[in-house]
């Protein structure tokens, strides 16, 4: 293999490489945060019952079932499109009361179907989360996913 | 054991390995609960399990890279370890930040990102020790014989310390969250991970073969070398659909492509030296497991990676149960596997007896790795027909989930035969020493015989 390079060759390049290779990247991830902030998300949008709700995602741990924008245990729904699929973007106060009983209702106790645990959200807690859910389904994620189906 | 201090490993290893026994055991609850799906609903609800059984995986590999750190560094520098002590130390710290991590989350204490929710004290708990633990192989380092194997290694093992950092920041805007999570999670497996798996892989493969050093570790740099040329703009395979700019959808499509090419140059490189090699080492099990790391790397890692990492295809199998396959088979490749063939190099020298328990050990190496290949597929189907039905025809999640059952039920029975071969393997590491296998019965035999 390679019989004219030899080994310092080879570390300078690697070197050499990854450090040409990671600027690059902390380049484009510098220039793609710029773009999430003014771009893509709705950062003016981004209330004090928005970061709550991104509070009450992580403090439940939501993601160890469902999915968001695609990433989470799969487990249960994608949820990045939540409030589209409750139609929310032609009336936002049904989505809204949708959602809310639909997690009031839980658990189901449906015999052979996934269960999803009763989570006893204040409606202040409630309402953040629906706003988040809401917030995220707004970011330009390149029209993922596919179907409303998520 | 050439060196006193190489004995740290051992305690290490045996953490380690509880803890995998732990991972396996939330593993079958999870799976269990897809085929059943009301199995311990209201005791343990699925998402503790899930966050047990990942977040276990990344303590016990963690923990296993420290053992096969402090077994490789005295060999490699050609001295003692800085301080035993201050290893065991920092190794206790290490086992209470992660036991505290996982008996908090069977009462809901924790913090909210995938595979970051230890709280917020256990991360701190984790930095010290991983600082204690770099402080003390770099000190061995520098005072001693620099390699290309020992030097590759501690630089995965730093920028793995400083790419850990970004767990602490937790941005409120969900897409940069996501942004920099990635800068931990994919810039760890895929990107500096890589760095400690090929040089503690070049470290077996000098150590049994017997090929020249020159030539390993120039095959090291080439192997490091394409890890980071392609997985650094790889990355952005994630970043496809999280609201970032529509130029990582072609640019990642290219580099995480390429992120083939160091699996495929791992399994070439292990394969050339075994047949190169002029030693016929006693231990054939490591040598086996030194095969099979980067074989089942290759096909979890790399072909099952690039099988959805095209962005016109991500788009449709993107947080499928794809996914949930590649993950598995990606971890069990490379890191699992990895972990489990220096241990099982080390052990027979840690305990100052031959090669022992071989056959009961490749037992478990065919088993278990047999295992997560079937799982593998089993999850692949699943995913392949969630895919279509959800992606494409637009059906509903739940509905969807009814129709993958019988992949669910095999992936249970795959998940059983994992922990029967974890069993055996692990009965041959710590169990009582047998007789040796004589020489010359069906045994791989490295090069000896060969031209």
């Amino acid at each position: 293999m390679a019989d004219g390079l030899t080994k310092s060759a080879a570390r300078n390049i690697f070197y050499g490489g990854s450090l040409f290779f990671f600027l690059v990247f902390a380049g484009l991830t510098a220039h793609t945060h710029w773009y999430m902030v003014n771009v893509s998300t709705d950062s003016a949008g981004l209330t004090e019952s928005v970061k709550h709700g991104k509070e009450v995602w992580e403090k439940n741990m939501c993601i160890n079932c469902h999915s968001i924008m695609g990433e989470g245990a799969y487990f249960a729904p994608e949820l990045g499109n939540v409030w589209e699929r409750y139609g929310g973007h032609e009336n936002p106060e049904a989505a809204r009361a949708g959602i809310n009983a639909w997690i009031r209702a839980q658990p189901l106790g449906v015999e052979g179907r996934r269960q999803m645990p009763a989570y006893d959200f204040s409606d202040e807690e409630m309402s953040s989360l629906i706003d988040f859910l809401e917030w995220t389904d707004g970011i330009d994620d390149q029209n993922w996913p596919p179907h409303p189906a998520g | 054991m050439k060196y006193e201090t190489q004995k740290v490993a051992l305690p290490f290893f045996m953490v380690a390995m509880a803890l995998f026994t732990l991972q396996v055991v939330f593993g079958l609850l999870a799976a269990t609960v897809y085929a059943w799906p009301n199995f311990m609903a209201e005791v343990m609800p699925f998402h503790i399990m899930r966050v047990s059984h990942t977040n276990l995986l990344i303590v016990w590999l963690l923990i296993g890279f420290m053992g096969c750190t402090y077994y490789l560094m005295p060999e490699e520098a050609e001295r003692e370890i800085h301080s035993p002590n201050l290893a065991y130390l920092q190794l206790a710290i290490f086992a209470f930040a992660g036991a505290a991590a996982l008996v908090g989350y069977q009462f809901g204490i924790h913090e909210g990102r995938e595979f970051l929710e230890q709280p917020f004290w256990v991360k701190v708990l984790i930095t010290i020790s991983f600082l204690m633990f770099l402080f003390n192989t770099s000190m061995t380092l520098l005072k001693g014989r620099k390699t290309a194997i020992n030097m590759v290694l501690m630089l995965g093992l730093w920028l793995a310390a400083v790419f850990w950092l970004f767990a602490f920041y937790n941005p409120t805007n969900l897409a940069v969250d996501k942004l920099y999570w990635w800068w931990v999670v994919h810039l760890w497996v895929e990107g500096v991970w890589e760095l400690i798996m090929a040089s503690l892989l070049g470290y077996l493969l000098i150590k049994m073969t017997g090929v020249d050093r020159e030539v390993i570790e120039k095959w090291l740099y080439i192997i490091v070398g394409l890890a980071l040329f392609s997985g650094l703009l790889g990355t952005g395979h994630h970043y496809y659909w999280i609201g970032a700019p529509s130029y990582w959808q072609p640019l990642s499509s290219v580099f995480s492509t390429l992120e083939v090419a160091p699996f495929f140059a791992m399994v070439v490189f292990a394969f050339t030296m075994f047949w190169k090699g002029s030693r016929n080492h006693p231990n054939k099990a490591a040598m086996l497991w030194a095969l099979g790391c980067p074989t089942i790397a290759f096909f979890g890692a790399g072909v099952w990676g690039f099988m959805h990492t095209l962005s016109f295809i991500n788009y449709y199998t993107h947080g499928t149960q794809v996914t949930a396959a590649h993950g598995h088979l990606a971890f069990y490749g490379a890191y699992v596997m990895l972990i489990l063939g220096v241990i099982t190099y080390a052990m027979p020298q840690i305990r100052r007896v031959q090669p022992y328990n071989q056959v009961l050990n490749m037992w478990g190496f065919w088993i278990m790795t047999s295992g997560m290949c079937f799982m593998t597929f089993t999850l692949t189907f699943a995913g392949v027909v969630q895919t279509h039905l959800q992606r494409v025809l637009g059906m509903n999640y739940m509905e969807v989930q009814m129709q993958l059952e019988l992949f669910y039920i095999m992936r249970l029975g795959s998940g059983i035969a994992v922990a029967v071969g974890a069993g055996m393997l692990l009965y041959a590491f710590f169990g009582p020493v047998r007789e040796q296998v004589p020489a010359g019965g069906t045994q791989i035999t490295a090069g000896a015989g060969s031209v």
